[in-house]
């Protein structure tokens, strides 16, 4: 695409603050990964419990996906919601595909907020099971 | 009672499978709910002419799009969750427990009687109706699965580890099991006959099961004598004659059961006959030796002597 072509303003805001996440292409797997990793520990914990410690009581399992889930929501949440103002900043339209620092920055933050939110959903469907689902069985 | 065996899992007779019918037309519902909504907004998008407002526009993408899916997903999810505790828990103390092993292409049967003795049978289970039932569920090769559309969920049997599942016919009957995971050639022949009854004659059956082989006529005693000749007794028991192989099905009742070959034919004369001598045009891959050179009358007597076996 040659820039005579493709006219489009480059929004102007913000460049007194140059590049205000300083964030790389890792910053949009981080709400996946705190989603995998809550899962995992969520299925190998249930694993080890109903095979080899307490088939009757479920209290313990239950509450450990509690304590993961404490930790995993709050930093998805919290990625969500810098990488949500990120991208907001000034408004700007989508799409963001211009190869500049700004619009670098916006589609970085506008694709980690959404796969923010898809992680929260996610987690919180993971902890519907243990909610509902009761017995090793 | 129907004769012809039902083999679907929306023509329910058990606890499971009504509760699994319940679920796919809830889901079905659901699926086409989205459908609807979605395709209608796109279609909306399409046909409504002019500028549609920025702001209606970016509420009905998200609303649509995203925040009313994830409501009738997590509604469906929950509405499914919650039925799963019922579905899974164990048949309670003092049901009748059956193993059901498969094999390379059939199914090998033990009732566990109160009496720590187990009666084994093949390719047939019979079950009290309304009444829990265990199955431990187990596999001598590869993978199979255990599945009896009309009476509840499925379940895989792997080789090295006991799975277990409970039904619970409300509903007398004959109902069609099969295999369910992909298990090698004859495959899709691999089925069984699932028969509900009242418990008087459940019991009956049982005992019957669980007896000798019941003395036979003289004109079977000729068949008798084939069977142990031509090596029958290698891979079959027969229990109460000196038939005790392990290899195939246990023929101690063969003819008591509706079918032939894991459900393959029905149990008659004719087909019998055609099991022995051809028993690789009935169903190709099974690890029964055909025995095409018995003469008629041995043949004869053979399938009368089996045909006895009720
Ligand atoms: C090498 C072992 C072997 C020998 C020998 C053998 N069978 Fe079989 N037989 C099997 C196996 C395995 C099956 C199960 C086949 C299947 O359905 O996949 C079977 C199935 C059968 C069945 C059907 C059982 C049912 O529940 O549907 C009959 C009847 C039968 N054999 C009769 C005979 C007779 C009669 C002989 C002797 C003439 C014989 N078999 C010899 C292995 C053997
Ligand atoms: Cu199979």
């Amino acid at each position: 695409m040659s820039e005579s072509v493709n006219q489009q303003p480059v929004p102007l805001h913000e460049h007194g603050q140059r590049r205000p996440m300083k964030k790389r292409l890792w910053w949009i797997a981080i709400s996946p990964s705190v989603w995998a990793i809550h899962f995992l520990a969520c299925y190998i914990t249930a694993a080890v419990w109903c095979e080899k410690i307490g088939e009757g009581n479920l209290r313990p399992l239950q509450i450990s996906v509690g304590i993961y889930t404490a930790i995993a929501l709050p930093v998805i949440i919290w990625v969500g919601y810098s990488s949500y103002r990120n991208f907001r900043r000034g408004d700007p339209p989508v799409p963001y595909d211009f190869d500049d620092p700004t619009d670098r920055t916006h589609f970085f933050g506008f694709t980690a907020f959404l796969l923010s939110s898809l992680s929260v959903v996610a987690t919180l469907f993971t902890v519907l099971v243990f909610v509902l689902v009761g017995s090793c069985d | 009672m129907n004769f012809v065996p039902s083999q679907s899992a929306l023509d329910h007779a058990g606890v499971g499978a009504e509760s699994i019918a319940g679920l796919f037309w809830v889901m079905l519902i659901g699926g086409c709910l989205i459908w609807l909504i979605v395709v209608g907004l796109a279609v909306y998008a399409i046909v409504v002419p002019g500028q549609h407002d920025q702001k209606r526009t970016r509420m009905l993408v998200i609303g649509g799009g995203a925040v009313f899916p994830t409501i009738v997903l997590t509604a469906l999810l929950t509405y499914g969750l919650a039925m799963l505790p019922d579905l899974q828990r164990p048949a309670p103390e003092g049901s009748q427990v059956i193993e059901v092993a498969g094999v390379r292409w059939w199914w090998r049967i033990h009732y566990r009687m109160p009496d720590g003795n187990r009666v084994e049978t093949a390719n047939e289970i019979h079950l009290p109706v309304n009444e829990p039932v265990e199955f431990k569920l187990k596999s001598e090769d590869v993978i199979h699965a255990f599945w009896v559309p009309s009476l509840g969920g499925k379940v895989d049997m792997m080789p090295g580890r006991e799975n277990r599942l409970k039904l619970h016919p409300t509903r007398v009957g004959v109902y069609r099991g099969v295999c369910a995971e992909y298990c090698g050639e004859a495959h899709t022949q691999m089925a069984f006959d699932v028969i509900v009854e009242s418990r008087e004659d459940y019991d009956e059956w049982l005992r019957q099961q669980a007896s000798l082989a019941v003395a036979i006529s003289d004109e079977a005693e000729a068949g008798r004598k084939i069977f142990a000749g031509s090596g029958c007794g290698a891979c079959h028991s027969i229990r109460g004659t000196s038939a005790d192989g392990v290899v195939g099905p246990d023929l101690t009742h063969f003819g008591s059961r509706r079918s032939i070959g894991a459900s393959v034919l029905p149990n008659n004369a004719d087909n019998l006959t055609r099991w022995i001598a051809e028993t690789h045009r009935v169903k190709s891959g099974v690890e029964m030796p055909a025995f095409e050179t018995l003469a008629e009358d041995e043949l004869r007597a053979l399938v009368r002597y089996l045909g006895e076996l009720k």
